[in-house]
């Protein structure tokens, strides 16, 4: 087997040294009758690279690929282009094979990424502080709320109708289990994020109010007004940010009143990946609640020479050291997915970030136009990013499969996000990037129309 | 006489330097060894490596009143730039790649490179999550494939694909535990762990909501059956398990562990840090466990990557599927896969779900580089794999343990870890020490000061991927240390002496935190 390097003369002499017949002595604690004298049953052998190569190739041709159709997916992960510099960089084996750098002495280069890269997010998120990232952007939202309930020392939290329902849904199954409770009303289609509604809904019990920017339907909330009503409750403020391209063009939330600032960071660098792994990004504002910030953070020092360096750091904090009273049951972060992310934003750059952002942009604009003039289809935002929703008069769940059998992947339905109806099924969530081209545009407005005038004769 | 060539080269005969010297460089580099500055006093905003059209300034936007107006202060550097950054930083960092990596507990072994090219391919790696399940069929097979390799390795009935990691996954499990007690209106408030247990567990038990209470081991390094036993009631919930254990030893008692759980009404939690060791040999269905987290980062070889990405599937017994976390795959009679979502649990009669663990599906990008792993090795291939990782132990551990102290050496063969003390040093000679040695003799250390039970551990996993010649160098650097700890060898206090840095002031960095990177002022 080409991954193992013992032969059987190195076996051999080993099991002499130990003093064992052979390799099923080693395992002489395990119950005879629970002990498996050969292979399992039913499961095939090994087999070699080029075969199982083959076999993976057929399982990834069954995918209908984004680049291989016209793609206007998004809804908290989005397809960019990943610049080739970034791939080769975490393909490297000195961080691909790398631990965790629990002795940084021979990890400066995981350590120095990682200061660097909690420095980017920080700067991204108008934030004082960010930690060395989380496992996606919904376990980092979760995370954000138990934080602002340690801090407030209250347990309502208000998660704003325009938040992803996937993450809404993971607070609500982790709230479940704890004395936390979440306040969330379903949204509905207009083109008002909601801001009004939810802050009439904040009180003296409210721990947060968890606002995403821009929200699940591609809408901008006022984030400033909702902060001075939360603040003025006692309460903290959440932002969740699932596009953080859409940060070259929209104010940092950090600036606009945000005390803790949660997102996924998938979009730079990670790639769609069918949903993971992703990366959770976590910041917050006021350096004084880093004691309560759940993850791990790179910090600066100097070693015994006095030359700089960096280690982990504030581990009082972490599971190994604290146990049951640690801020968090996370022993990892998404180093690698982190290190996508910090090398394709060093490519970007402030200049790169802003021209990015702009791009996007102006393809979300004209594909609003344009898709506007389909008959039967309304857009929804008055303000958006790269992102925007359509209302049909028709449900938008059959109608985006069958462009999907066309070969045109149109968008995520409101109807899969929200299954219960009452009107969010109609409503399709369209994304434009960078790698779509104004043909792409033209193609979906047409399938669209062509679909739809069907739909008028069946 | 060649008059052209006026350069006065001719081959010489080197000189011997002073190794006593110091050399030093006006850079700081010293050859191969390139210091590096942070990438914010190498960029300016201006610079970019990626080629973007220019924006229009004139153009209108519809980004409405939080459109940005400050600077963010975010430096960029050109593509050659980036590039040489990233690599020096890269050379800053041992790996597995440049050697023995035998952090116990942790499972270092070799990755793959088949498993990176197969992750890369565009049906797996350029597919959108809530694309129409019509168009990611394939990816819904890996899915399958992977967790009906994992049930049947286990012995188990069904798992939950979607944990992004072994404590999400201990997690997961213990959610399922919870809800399978709700529904049947059994309020049980004590989860029980043993001392010996990796941190995530009792913090997994409170993060769930449980009171954690520590369960006694014996003297043998295993979990007291009997005071076990008589701790368990209607108050327990659950028992947290780690088998093989943290000290290395496979917990013989298991199945009388697990009878004795269910007899009293609670669960059995397996922690399956440890599972490389056993797989294709035992099946923890078989000893009783209900749920069990599975590392595809260490038993399956999905790459650490610096601390992750990890991915943590949870293998659960008959009662407690039906509580697994939404999304689902279920696998119809015809073969078809399906994706169980909110929307049509129903439909597929997944009704009980405790919920959603996080959005979408779960770390597929692990997935399909765990499979690629599974099917190259086979069923016949991972049983050697956890054969070939015990035998590595036991033969470092017995290629050290008349120099080293082995506290459970007496307690028969460990499994594919060693456990060493520092019992038997010289004064003031620690753990610590050994670990830093080692460094300089060009190995990554072991885990140390783990076990907890332990004073001074030193826990070495050696994994099946690696030969006996590194295992004997291994060995041969270890008595080196073993016997200049035990002589109270002062120049082990500072090592390492040949590494990017020599240790790092640790206090100092958590006193005032420096989290962030901070322009100096002016002047």
């Amino acid at each position: 087997m080409r991954y193992l390097p013992l032969t059987d003369a190195d076996r051999g002499a080993m099991l002499e040294r130990i003093g064992a017949p052979s390799i099923d002595a080693l395992f002489a604690d395990v119950p005879a009758e629970h002990y498996l004298d050969g292979p399992i049953e039913g499961l095939p052998a090994h087999a070699s690279e080029m075969a199982v190569e083959r076999h993976m190739r057929q399982l990834s041709k069954q995918n209908l690929a984004a680049a291989d159709a016209p793609f206007f997916l998004g809804a908290g992960a989005y397809r960019h282009h990943v610049p080739a510099t970034v791939d080769h960089v975490t393909q490297r084996g000195e961080f691909l094979t790398a631990y965790t750098p629990y002795q940084p002495e021979i990890a400066q280069g995981t350590l120095q990424m990682l200061f660097e890269f909690q420095t980017q997010v920080a700067r991204l998120y108008g934030c004082a502080i960010a930690n060395a990232s989380m496992y996606d952007g919904s376990t980092a939202c979760w995370e954000a709320i138990v934080m602002a309930a340690r801090l407030t020392k209250r347990h309502k939290a208000l998660m704003s109708s325009g938040v992803h329902p996937h993450y809404v849904s993971v607070a609500q199954t982790m709230a479940h289990f704890t004395p936390g409770h979440i306040d969330y009303d379903l949204p509905v289609l207009c083109s008002n994020a909601g801001d009004d509604k939810l802050i009439a809904r904040i009180d003296e019990e409210t721990s947060c109010v968890v606002v995403h920017y821009p929200d699940v339907m591609g809408r901008i909330p006022d984030l400033p007004k909702i902060a001075e009503a939360t603040h003025a409750a006692g309460a903290l403020l959440i932002v969740v940010n699932t596009e953080p391209v859409a940060l070259g063009a929209l104010e940092a939330p950090g600036k606009l009143g945000a005390d803790i600032v949660v997102g996924e960071g998938q979009a730079l660098g990670v790639g769609l990946q069918f949903g993971g792994p992703y990366l959770g990004l976590f910041a917050i504002t006021n350096p004084k609640h880093v004691r309560q910030m759940p993850g791990r953070l790179c910090g600066e020092t100097v070693d015994a020479d006095g030359k700089r360096g960096f280690v982990l750091t504030l581990s009082t904090r972490e599971q190994h050291i604290r146990r049951e009273k640690a801020t968090s049951n996370i022993c990892t972060n998404s180093g690698l997915c982190a290190l996508a992310f910090s090398v394709h934003m060093t490519l970007l750059g402030e200049k790169g970030l802003a021209a990015l952002a702009a791009e996007n942009h102006r393809l979300a604009c004209l594909a609003a136009d344009r898709l506007a003039q389909v008959p039967g289809v309304n857009v929804l935002n008055d303000v958006f990013f790269n992102e925007f929703t359509l209302v049909l008069d028709t449900e938008t769940r059959p109608l985006v499969r069958e462009l999907a059998d066309k070969g045109v992947l149109a968008g995520v339905s409101l109807g899969r996000l929200f299954p219960d109806g009452d009107g969010r099924e109609n409503g399709l969530l369209v994304t434009l990037t960078e790698t779509n081209t104004e043909e792409d545009i033209e193609t979906l407005a047409v399938a669209l129309q062509e679909a739809l005038a069907e739909g008028d004769l069946a | 006489m060649n008059q052209i060539n006026q350069s006065g080269w001719k081959p010489g005969t080197p000189i011997a330097a002073d190794h006593g010297g110091d050399y030093p460089t006006v850079t700081g580099n010293k050859a191969l060894m390139l210091e590096e500055p942070l990438l914010f006093e190498l960029g300016t905003a201006e610079t970019c490596g990626v080629d973007l059209p220019a924006p229009d300034p004139k153009a209108s936007n519809r980004l409405g009143p939080m459109a940005r107006e400050s600077d963010i202060g975010l430096p960029g550097l050109s593509e050659p730039e980036t590039v040489r950054h990233y690599t020096r930083l890269s050379r800053q960092n041992y790996a597995i790649d440049l050697g023995l990596f035998p952090l116990g507990s942790c499972t270092m072994k070799h990755n793959p490179r088949l498993n990176e090219k197969v992750a890369r391919m565009p049906g797996f790696a350029d597919v959108h999550p809530l694309q129409p399940v019509d168009t990611v069929r394939g990816a819904l097979g890996v899915i399958n494939e992977l967790a009906h390799w994992l049930i049947e390795l286990t012995g188990m009935h069904g798992v939950a694909m979607s944990p992004k990691a072994g404590a999400h996954g201990e997690l997961c499990g213990m959610l399922c535990i919870r809800a399978a007690l709700e529904a049947r209106r059994d309020v049980r408030q004590v989860v029980l762990v043993p001392e010996s247990a990796h941190g995530t567990n009792p913090a997994t038990a409170a993060f769930a909501g449980y009171e954690v209470e520590d369960i006694p081991a014996g003297a043998d390094g295993r979990v007291d059956l009997q005071a076990l036993k008589a701790r368990l009631g209607p108050d327990v919930a659950a028992v947290m398990i780690t088998n093989p254990n943290t000290c290395g030893l496979f917990e013989r008692d298991m199945k009388a562990i697990s009878d004795a759980v269910h007899a009293a009404g609670g669960f059995v939690y397996c922690d399956g840090a440890n599972f490389n060791a056993i797989m294709g040999r035992v099946r923890p269905g078989d000893l009783g466990v209900d749920a069990m987290h599975i590392n595809l980062h260490k038993t399956f070889s999905t790459p650490h990557g610096g601390g992750g990405p990890g991915s943590g599937p949870v293998v659960l017994s008959e009662p407690l599927c039906p509580y697994g976390p939404l999304p689902f795959t279920a696998r119809m009679e015809d073969g078809t896969v399906h994706l169980v979502e909110e929307e049509n649990a129903d439909q597929f009669g997944h009704t009980h779900s405790f919920g959603r663990m996080t959005a979408f599906h779960g770390q597929m990008g692990m997935f399909t580089r765990a499979l690629a792993y599974i099917l190259s090795h086979g069923v016949d291939g991972l049983r050697q794999a956890s054969g070939d990782a015990v035998l590595n132990a036991n033969y470092l551990l017995r290629s050290l343990d008349d120099v080293l102290d082995a506290p459970f050496g007496d307690a028969g063969h460990c499994m594919h870890e060693a456990l060493l003390s520092d019992h038997g040093f010289a004064e003031g000679m620690t753990t610590l020490d050994v670990a830093k040695g080692l460094i300089d003799e060009g190995f990554h250390p072991m885990t140390m000061y783990f076990p907890l039970v332990v004073h001074g551990a030193m826990l070495v996993e050696p994994t099946e991927t690696e030969s006996k010649a590194t295992l004997d160098q291994f060995i041969a650097a270890m008595r080196s240390l073993a016997e200049r700890a035990k002589a109270g060898d002062e120049t082990l206090k500072t090592a390492p002496h040949h590494a990017p840095r020599a240790r790092l002031d640790e206090a100092h960095a958590a006193r005032k935190p420096v989290l962030a990177y901070q322009e100096v002022a002016n002047g």
